[in-house]
């Protein structure tokens, strides 16, 4: 097989992905060719410099961690599934996807998969908590240069005492869902995918 | 109060000034007829006799006014800009017409005739290519064609409803009786709805300068007023031919004929338009010798293809507008750096002036009781259906749109679109271009016109600001939102957009990629000067910028330290860049840094909804640091586009700041790596070809620097197209035992023979491979490995240069173009 063949989509493939994630056939197909333009070795398969590559990246604060949140655990290549998989979190929420039997899992754009994936990006050791420390870190990246370490400080200080309920002074998943509940989260991390 | 005592008198003074002025004219009009005889008579005896100084108004009249009345104008732009309060209030556009009035007044007064009108000519010829190539040149490219069919729609669909709807509605209400009688059948109304229909360019840019809008909505309601352009002149000139011909004797085959008309003139424009686009780009690249021309060139050309096209009858707003829009790239990058800040300030010059003169000329051109007619019925009854039907089309349109957007419009968006719909000069000099024959209600066409125009200038220009500032407070929430929920809603929309980007849903990439593509292999080639070709869209230029600012500064500090160093030899160029050079760094890197001021906090709400205690002042004092200082996610930009300033937007600051900590963190990211291994073989193989045409490149920290003949050799040889795409970390070896980074970055003021000006583009250190060095900065924080010091750099660098508004004609076409585009 070329390498150019096997890089072609198949149609068991695309229906694989659609009932794991929810997107539709042409949706998928389009999403497919941002992949296959994206990757430039060939390979079927992203690394990160293809992700680099995109210049709106690099002047997003969170762009680099965001990349990451593409690549599985310590791996250096993404294949399409997993690239669909992170992607399949911004999918609008449909009423198709709810559903009331708690047994199924959830889709991956449910409401909390969706904030999972946000928590994630601000947990860097993934000990499901968000420090102080790793706060600061994502606080730094995202505000300018005006602002002092101490005035830092004490902002992340203040947002996680707003948060914290149990007092270990770091932010857990539940606390993160419930100071979050009154905002609408299915709309700020949904995007209109093309057809 | 001494200050506003001093204000007011050089306030009152200018007035007085003015007014004297202006009477310049009217004394000139009464006086060139007696100047004649009074040669003759008073300064001699017969006209055989030398005379030493002889007054001659009427060998200078014409360009005298015409001079005269250019200064009035912009006299009166200072008078009104000395009073921040006023300015804040009312629009420019709207001082201007009351000044026109007022003078056109007291002309009426002194004379009995209007004796200055806005006349279509010189409306046409004169007064309007300026403000449009002006739109074209600084259009934003890539917002532009990213919403190119949004734009379109409006523009055509719009426009035809508008003037459809207008039109049939004021022949019905005609029919009804309410107006009396008017000498005036159906085609006239569709006349006269098809000239008050066009959203005008001039108005709207007028007003939109005062209302902050979303850069979507700006290059929407900014191109629609551009490309609407052809639309109206199809539709005018089509009624206007059926009038004239008589409404009996328009057969269907006419109707037909108009249809195929607005084809050939949109679409003949456009491609004269390119067509000159093309010219200009051809010959600025061969003007390197004579740059001192090169601006003309800009002007000239452009000003033909508006001439072409309106020589031609097809649409000259559409050919001007496109060869602004076409030639910007390939004129920005042929051209020198003071060329292209001349070109800028001419035309923004141009541009202010010609408006300045339109909204003047407007109110001037009222000022005739000949030509007043007055309607109440037809007047009112205009005004409302404008407004209606602007508002229902808008309204329908958008919700059409909206199912193929990603970025919706919302109703705050809706309601900005209606409301500044507004009409302009090019209506009123529409509507005296008909004639009277024709036409029989021509005075009361020009009458309602006016009062349309005064009224949407005006009036809406008046009260857009408050209507949006109180319809944005409503919208926002009521409650104070928590800490929390901001820094993380913030965080959401940077994680939206970076997955929008990763997606491709923004902009029609597809193509935009194509079009990228076909350009670098064959457009640039042609258009380009070789110089810029190669490096043109490699590295980010603040990157660039830092190399420049750290080399300068380093360079002044050891000038000041008088260090030997910096004495240029003829051989070599070592710049040693030992001693305070940690300092130096320090203060040129916060210095480029901290070009940022904080923003003023609109968090105002926040303030008052509180309570004063001391915990909670302290939480405010937080919400606003907080508010301040996050950066804005990319829909929130706002495009500056202004006609009277040349401004930097908020963005570029941000994007920089940004920027630079991305690039620092990924090369240090790189350093531990082992090298090769993370590298797919497609790096090593381009490593490979590199190797054998690699000479040492200017990554070699120590020992001088072949960048002498390197450089040459880059400006004289026949490079080829470096092609290859992403940033490809080169790997370049280095050796360096000793602890300085004596990096002999050739510092630009030392270059010797090169053509300084033409090396503006290259920055020195450009070698072959065009691998750039990193500033000093970067390389300080990239910890060395004893033994071999291997360092990474970025691949190629921008030409463009690092003036702030270049800056942002980076983001024209793609945002930071400094990753070069796939090649594949």
């Amino acid at each position: 097989m070329g390498s150019r063949a096997s890089s072609l989509l198949r149609e068991e493939e695309i229906e694989e992905i659609k009932k794991e994630t929810g997107f539709s056939h042409s949706q998928i197909t389009r999403l497919y060719s941002r992949f296959t333009s994206l990757d430039k070795g060939e390979n079927g398969t992203l690394c990160r410099e293809d992700f680099q590559r995109i210049p709106e990246l690099a002047i997003n604060p969170l762009g680099d961690r965001i990349i990451n949140a593409f690549f599985p655990e310590s791996e250096d290549q993404v294949n399409f599934r997993g690239f669909m998989r992170t992607l399949a979190h911004f999918r609008p929420i449909e009423d198709s996807d709810k559903s009331k039997d708690p047994l199924v899992p959830e889709p991956l754009n449910s409401r909390n998969n969706k904030l999972l994936f946000a928590f994630r990006l601000y947990d860097l050791d993934k000990d499901d908590k968000i420090s102080r420390e790793e706060l600061l870190q994502v606080l730094r990246m995202m505000v300018g240069v005006n602002i002092s370490e101490e005035q830092l400080g004490s902002i992340a200080d203040r947002t996680i005492q707003e948060a914290d309920q149990n007092g270990d002074l770091t932010i857990s998943f539940t606390e993160f869902q419930k100071v979050l509940e009154k905002v609408d989260v299915e709309q700020k991390m949904s995007i209109r995918f093309l057809h | 109060m001494g200050r506003d005592r001093s204000g007011c008198v050089a306030r009152s003074a200018l007035l007085t000034a003015l007014v004297l002025l202006l009477c310049c004219p009217v004394a000139g009009n009464t006086a060139e007829q007696e100047s004649h005889t009074e040669h003759g008579d008073s300064h001699g005896s017969n006209d055989t006799s030398f005379h030493i100084v002889t007054f001659r108004w009427e060998h200078v009249q014409a360009p005298y006014v015409i001079a005269l009345w250019i200064l009035v104008a912009s006299l009166g732009k200072v008078v009104f800009h000395l009073s921040e309060k006023v300015t804040n209030v009312v629009p420019e556009s709207a001082l201007l017409i009351v000044l026109g009035l007022i003078l056109g007044g007291i002309v009426w007064a002194a004379d009995h005739t209007a004796s200055f009108t806005l006349t279509p000519t010189v409306f046409f010829f004169y007064l309007l290519p300026p403000i449009v190539l002006d739109a074209g040149y600084f259009m934003p490219n890539r917002h532009f064609f990213g919403n190119l069919g949004t734009i379109l729609m409006y523009a055509v669909i719009g426009t035809v409803w508008n003037a459809a709807t207008t039109g049939l509605s004021l022949y019905g209400v005609f029919k009804s009786g309410i107006m009396g009688d008017l000498d005036a059948g159906l085609l006239e109304f569709l006349l006269f709805g098809s000239l008050i229909a066009a959203v005008d360019p001039v108005a709207v840019l007028a007003v939109f300068e005062e209302v902050h809008v979303n850069e979507v909505l700006f290059i929407i309601v900014f191109g629609e007023s551009l490309l609407n352009d052809a639309v109206t002149v199809v539709l005018y000139n089509v009624f206007k031919s059926f009038v004239e011909v008589g409404a009996e004797n328009v057969e269907g085959l006419d109707y037909f004929k108009g249809i195929v008309s607005f084809f050939v003139v949109s679409l003949g424009g456009t491609a004269v338009g390119i067509l000159f686009a093309f010219i200009l780009s051809l010959i600025t690249r061969f003007t390197k010798h004579v740059r001192v021309i090169e601006p003309g060139f800009v002007f000239i050309i452009s000003y033909l293809s508006y001439l072409t096209a309106e020589m031609l009858s097809l649409s000259a707003i559409l050919a001007i507008t496109f060869c602004g829009i076409c030639c910007q790239k390939y004129v920005k990058a042929n051209l020198c750096e003071q060329s292209i800040t001349t070109v800028r300030y001419a035309m923004k010059m141009l541009a202010s002036g010609a408006e300045t003169i339109i909204f003047m000329f407007l109110g001037i051109s009222a000022v005739d009781t000949e030509k007043w007619t007055w309607n109440t019925a037809f007047i009112l009854l205009t005004l409302v259906f404008i407004s209606v039907y602007r508002i229902i089309g808008v309204i329908l349109q958008t919700w059409i749109l909206n199912h193929y957007r990603v970025v919706q419009l919302e109703i705050i968006d809706q309601v900005v679109m209606s409301y500044g719909g507004l009409r302009g000069a090019v209506a009123f000099a529409l509507v005296v271009l008909l004639e009277g024959q024709h036409v029989h209600v021509k005075q009361l066409f020009v009458s309602t016109t006016i009062i349309v125009v005064y009224f949407t200038v005006i009036i809406q220009g008046l009260t857009i600001k408050p209507l949006v500032n109180w319809l944005k407070v409503k919208r926002s929430q009521q409650r104070e939102p928590l800490l929390n929920e901001k820094l993380h809603g913030r965080a959401f929309d940077h994680i939206l957009s970076a997955i929008e980007d990763i997606s491709g849903q923004i902009g029609h990439n597809y193509l935009r990629d194509k079009w990228t593509n076909f350009d670098r292999k064959y457009l640039s080639k042609i258009m380009m000067r070789k110089s810029a070709q190669l490096s043109r869209d490699k590295i980010l230029s603040v990157f660039r910028e830092l190399n420049l600012k750290d080399a300068i500064s380093y360079v002044s500090e050891g000038e000041r330290k008088g260090s030997l160093a910096f004495i240029r030899s003829s051989s070599d160029v070592n710049v040693d860049f030992t001693g305070p050079r940690h300092s130096v760094v320090d203060s040129s890197v916060s210095a480029v840094l901290r070009e940022s001021t904080s923003e003023v906090c609109l968090d105002m709400q926040a303030v008052e909804n509180r309570a004063k205690s001391p915990k909670d002042r302290e939480e405010i004092v937080t919400h606003h640091m907080l508010q301040q200082h996050l950066y804005k996610p990319r829909k929130r930009y706002r495009l500056n586009y202004s006609r009277h300033k040349l401004v930097r937007s908020d963005g570029e600051k941000q994007d920089k700041e940004i920027f630079q900590r991305t690039m620092k963190k990924r090369l240090d990211h790189f350093k531990p790596t082992k090298l090769g291994n993370n590298y797919t073989t497609k790096f090593k193989n381009m490593k490979k070809e590199r190797a054998a045409k690699k000479k040492h490149s200017n990554a070699v920290p120590n020992g001088k620097l072949s960048t002498h003949s390197v450089s040459f050799q880059v400006k004289d040889s026949e490079a080829e197209d470096p092609s290859d795409g992403g940033i490809n970390f080169l790997i370049t070896p280095a050796d360096n035992g000793s602890d300085e980074i004596s990096a002999g970055i050739e510092n630009p003021s030392f270059s010797v023979e090169e053509d300084q000006s033409g090396f503006q583009m290259i920055p020195p250190w450009v070698s072959n491979e065009e691998t750039v060095i990193p500033s000093q900065r970067a390389r300080l924080q990239i910890p060395r490995s004893p033994t071999n010091f291997r360092r990474l750099t970025p691949l190629q660098l921008s030409s463009r240069s690092i003036d702030s508004f270049l800056l942002a004609d980076i983001s024209d076409e793609h945002p930071l173009s400094f990753l070069p585009e796939s090649s594949m």
